[in-house]
C-alpha cells in the first residue's frame, strides 16, 4: 500500500519528459524482451534438428552446418530488429 | 595497486551507470572534422581492413606456385575455404566468377569485426549502420543486376507475377516478393551485421562499466562478499565475452557473405 501511494507521489512529481523517457523505458525492455521469444525458440528447433541430420549422416554434415548458419541468420533477423527498436527506444 | 583503487574511487560514484550511446559509437575526427573527408577511427579501421588482405595475396601472389610458401598456403585456404563453403553451397552452377566479391566482402567484414577485440582499437568497425549500409547496397546492386543480365525482363516478371502460385494469389504473392526482394532485403542484410556487431559491443561495455562500479565500491573500501563476487562474476564474464565476439565477429562475415552468395544465386538461376 505504502509502495502504490509513494509510486503515486513520484508520479505526480514527474514532468513529462520524465514520463515519456520511463514509458520508453518500459516500452524499450518489453521489445527486445518479446523480439527474443520467438527467434529463440526458432533457432533452438533449427540447431536441433541440424544436429540431427549430421548424427545420422555424418558425411553431409558439411552442407547442414552451411544450411543451418543461413537458417541462424535468417531467424535471427527478427531479434535483431527488436534489438535496433530498443536501441532508438532508448537511446534516441 | 593501491593507485589505481584510487582513481576508480575517486572517478565513478558508487552509481553503475551505462555511457550515453553517443560516447561509446562515435570517435572524433583524427582531420578534416565536419567535411566529407572526416577521417576517424572506424575511417582508419577500414584502410587497414583493406590493406591488410591485399598486402596478404600480393605478397602470397609473388610466391611460385609449384613450391608455394606458408603465406600463399594459407591465402590459398582462405581462397579454398570461401569456394567450398560459400560459394557453391550459395550461388551453384556458375559460382567461379564471384569468388572475388565474396572473399572481399568475407575478408573485410572479419577483419572489420575482429577490431573489437584489439586494444586501443575496443570498436567493431560494422557497429556503425554506414558500413553495413553500403555493403549491403553493393551486394543489392550486384544481384539486381545479375537478375536482368541472366535471365532477362523474366527476372523481374517472376518475381512480381510468379507462375508456380495459383493465379488469384498472385497479385498478393507478387506484391510481397516485390517488398521483400527489392526494399526489405538490404535492410535486413546490413541490419543482421550492424544490430549483432552493436549488441556485442555493448555487452563488453557493460561488463566493463560492471567491473570499473564494482572495483570503484572496494576502492571506496565498502566490502560484502556481494560485491566481490561481483567484481570476480564481471571479470570472468568480459573476458568470455571478449572470446565469444572472436567467433561473433568471424561468424557473421560468413553469414554476411553466405547470404549475399544465395542472393546472387537466385538471381543467376531461374527459379524451377
Amino acid at each position: 500500500m505504502s509502495l502504490a501511494s509513494n509510486a503515486l507521489m513520484l508520479a505526480q512529481q514527474l514532468d513529462a519528459t520524465d514520463a515519456k523517457n520511463a514509458n520508453a523505458a518500459i516500452g524499450a525492455g518489453f521489445a527486445y524482451g518479446l523480439a527474443a521469444i520467438g527467434p529463440g525458440i526458432g533457432i533452438g528447433i533449427i540447431v536441433g534438428q541440424a544436429i540431427q541430420a549430421m548424427a545420422r549422416q555424418p558425411e553431409s554434415a558439411g552442407q547442414a552446418q552451411t544450411t543451418m548458419f543461413l537458417g541462424i541468420a535468417f531467424t535471427e533477423a527478427l531479434a535483431l530488429i527488436g534489438f535496433v527498436v530498443f536501441i532508438l527506444l532508448k537511446f534516441v | 595497486m593501491t593507485n589505481v583503487l584510487a582513481i576508480f574511487a575517486e572517478g565513478e560514484g558508487s552509481a553503475v551507470e551505462f555511457p550515453p550511446i553517443e560516447n561509446v559509437v562515435e570517435w572524433p575526427a583524427f582531420f578534416g572534422g565536419d567535411t566529407f573527408y572526416e577521417f576517424n577511427k572506424i575511417a582508419l579501421m577500414g584502410l587497414i581492413a583493406v590493406v591488410v588482405p591485399t598486402v596478404l595475396f600480393l605478397v602470397a601472389r609473388a610466391s611460385s606456385s609449384t613450391a608455394p610458401s606458408k603465406l600463399r598456403v594459407f591465402v590459398e585456404s582462405i581462397v579454398k575455404f570461401i569456394e567450398e563453403q560459400i560459394a557453391k553451397p550459395g550461388i551453384g552452377h556458375g559460382f567461379e566468377p564471384y569468388v572475388p566479391l565474396l572473399t572481399s566482402l568475407f575478408l573485410f567484414i572479419a577483419i572489420g569485426n575482429l577490431f573489437e577485440v584489439i586494444p586501443f582499437f575496443q570498436m567493431p568497425m560494422n557497429a556503425r549502420m554506414a558500413n553495413p549500409l553500403v555493403l549491403a547496397l553493393v551486394v543489392w546492386a550486384i544481384f539486381i543486376y545479375v537478375g536482368f543480365k541472366n535471365q532477362g525482363f523474366r527476372y523481374f516478371k517472376d518475381i512480381v507475377w510468379p507462375g508456380h502460385v495459383p493465379p488469384a494469389l498472385r497479385p498478393l504473392v507478387g506484391f510481397i516478393e516485390f517488398f521483400s526482394v527489392f526494399i526489405v532485403r538490404p535492410f535486413s542484410h546490413a541490419i543482421r551485421l550492424f544490430a549483432n556487431m552493436l549488441a556485442g559491443h555493448m555487452l563488453l561495455i557493460t561488463f566493463s562499466v560492471l567491473i570499473i562500479a564494482t572495483l570503484g565500491q572496494i576502492a571506496a573500501s565498502a566490502s560484502g562478499v556481494v560485491l566481490a563476487l561481483g567484481f570476480v562474476g564481471s571479470l570472468v564474464g568480459l573476458i568470455g565475452f571478449t572470446a565469444f565476439e572472436v567467433g561473433v565477429g568471424i561468424i557473421q562475415a560468413f553469414v554476411f557473405s553466405i547470404l549475399a552468395a544465395v542472393y546472387i544465386g537466385s538471381s543467376l538461376h531461374p527459379a524451377h
